[in-house]
């Protein structure tokens, strides 16, 4: 009696099996409606990419397949963008962080007016590159009301050059990153229990020590997370540093020769491997502050987050 | 509540924590203040500027007037502008929805070999500036003929749309619980019957949401409009900073009143979606994404 079952299910186990056990490792039909979306991500975004680093390695001009890459760090002009990138990209992204905190901080718990307070950060999202940049410009410019009032204070004797130069262009970076990164910090400090502060507040702990030894150490995966999120966005200046900046110049960043090779002067080789040399860079720079932030504390913060 | 009893206990510290802390709060705040002054600097500048006769080197302009704003709708031709930002918009929202809510939750629900995998390319975008993968998606385009058209500029948009649909839509699909598909399903529902009438109603919050914010990004969106647009399928954002970067053709108080158009369209755009999402909530949810 108690074999029969499996005799008479074992011929059965052998066709549906291979559905079957499919099926148990998490592969059926269902898996379809995933289709078009990784098809998509594949063919228009994956694709074009490998098809740019096949590119920048077959350059227009000949001269074997690393051409491109030798003419890039060879030019003193093109390799220095990379610098003037990264010390515009990385002060930016790092004083949005930085100033983000103690804002953020201040601002924890409900208060009158918070929603409204919100809002306006939001504001300078909807102001778009364009905008800033005139603004900017008049505003900072050598007649602009920020000049006159400085030289009518008897701040400075002569206005001060704030636009087409690195200034302008950090002016900018901080105007459309500031905002984005005080909501990405004041989303992670409400993750943070607040209880935890003040069972240290109870045992005489004072608001720095609370704060260096408390928050500080919860909130650094997310200031890491934040910093490099930032640091995309202030990676890619081109408009900005194209309007606002010295694009030939001081503000000569790496997208704007990217640009610049691929349609302006129609080499589109050239172009995609500053791309490619964009696209390391960017990751390198993620990499090292995800590896260090793998190095934190990465449990519950305890809160509802 | 807690966070009432958070302050209520920084006052109940006594004077010296208060001291201490008030010159920090001081500067804070100063900050802040600071900040929004600036801000208004530069909006006010702007618009100041789009409604004034003349203005060069004076604390105020001359005389105000409105013509800029006639001038700035005939000569950008913005109806048309408007037309084609309208349309690459709606088109956007519509095929990510369509294409990343399925994906967000076989994504959300299942586990398969190579999810991170999937995960990853829905990241990558993301996490990389679109003008690094612009440039060779640009290229691309532009060799199969679709770039400089409508649907080039619609294809390149949809690139961060999709990841940025699914990346938001997973966690509002973990949310709902997975136990009133089981139940719909006992009671004799089919697959699609689950969708159309248990699911779908129980997104439509999460989907507008989404569909909204990748309206606000798209129409914002410059990079990569700006790499794949010609000359009649530019959008507002890459028109105006066009007119801009060959200044000396237009009068500057032309294109600020073009600017001044574009941002109160987003600020329009931007007011409405604050009604359906809070920015901080979303932020949270998109963030344990892209951390996890």
């Amino acid at each position: 009696m108690t074999t029969a079952p499996s005799v008479t299910v074992l011929p059965g186990r052998g066709k549906a099996s291979l559905r079957h056990r499919l099926a148990e490792r998490g592969i059926d039909r269902s898996l379809a409606l995933l289709a078009p979306g990784v098809l998509f991500m594949l063919l228009l975004f994956l694709y074009p990419f490998l098809y740019g680093l096949q590119l920048s390695f077959s350059p227009q001009h000949g001269g074997g397949a690393l051409a491109n890459y030798r003419t890039f760090f060879s030019d003193p002009y093109l390799r220095g963008s990379i610098g003037i990138t990264l010390w515009l990209g990385i002060p930016a992204a790092l004083f949005n962080v930085v100033v983000s905190v103690p804002i953020a901080y201040k601002m924890r718990g409900r208060f009158r007016g918070k929603r409204l307070l919100t809002t306006l950060l939001v504001v300078p999202i909807t102001l778009g590159t364009v905008l800033t940049a005139e603004g900017l410009l008049e505003f900072l410019g050598q007649a602009g009301w920020l000049n006159k009032i400085l030289v009518d204070l008897h701040l400075v004797s002569q206005p001060v050059r704030l636009v087409h130069n690195y200034w302008g262009v950090f002016f900018s970076l901080v105007i459309t990153g500031f905002p984005f990164a005080f909501l990405l910090i004041s989303s992670y400090l409400s993750g943070i229990d607040p209880s935890l502060e003040r069972a240290a507040a109870t045992l005489g702990a004072g608001w720095w020590h609370r704060f260096r030894h408390i928050t500080l150490p919860l909130l650094s995966p997310g200031l890491a997370m934040t910093f490099c999120l930032s640091f995309v966005l202030a990676f890619s200046v081109f408009p900005s540093a194209q309007l606002v900046g010295d694009p030939s110049g001081a503000t000569h960043v790496i997208s704007i020769a990217a640009y610049h090779a691929a349609f302006e002067q129609y080499d589109y080789s050239m172009g995609s491997a500053i791309s490619m040399i964009m696209a390391a860079i960017m990751l390198v720079i993620i990499g090292v502050v995800l590896f260090w932030r793998s190095r934190m504390y990465r449990g519950s913060t305890g809160g509802k987050g | 509540m807690a966070a009432d009893a958070l302050t209520g206990g920084h006052d109940q510290t006594g004077s010296r924590h208060r001291l201490i802390a008030k010159p920090g709060t001081w500067l804070v705040w100063g900050g802040v203040v600071l900040f929004f002054i600036c801000l208004a600097g530069v909006i006010f500048s702007v618009a100041v500027d789009s409604f004034a006769t003349r203005w060069f080197g004076s604390w105020w302009p001359q005389g105000l007037t409105t013509h800029w704003y006639s001038d700035a709708w005939s000569s950008f031709n913005l109806s048309q502008l408007m037309t084609v930002t309208g349309e690459v918009a709606l088109v956007v929202v519509v095929v990510s929805v369509l294409i990343g809510v399925p994906a967000s939750y076989v994504l959300a629900r299942r586990q398969f070999p190579g999810k991170k995998l999937v995960m990853l390319l829905f990241l990558l975008p993301v996490l990389i500036p679109p003008i690094t993968y612009g440039i060779p998606l640009a290229t691309l385009l532009y060799k199969v003929h679709l770039a400089g058209r409508l649907s080039g500029v619609i294809l390149a948009n949809l690139v961060p749309s999709v990841p940025f649909v699914v990346l938001t839509m997973t966690p509002f699909i973990e949310q709902v619980d997975p136990k009133i598909e089981a139940a719909a399903r006992m009671c004799g529902a089919r697959t699609t019957s689950v969708f159309t009438r248990v699911l779908a109603p129980l997104l439509v919050p999460g989907v507008l949401a989404a569909g909204i914010l990748v309206l606000v990004r798209t129409v914002g969106m410059f990079d990569l409009t700006f790499l794949t647009a010609g000359p009649s399928s530019q959008t507002l954002v890459v028109a105006l900073y066009y007119s801009v970067f060959s200044a000396g053709i237009r009068a500057q108080q032309s294109i600020d009143s073009m600017a001044v158009i574009y941002t109160a369209s987003m600020m329009v755009l931007l007011i409405i979606a604050l009604r359906f999402v809070n920015p901080t909530q979303l932020v949270t949810r998109m963030k344990e994404e892209v951390a996890g």
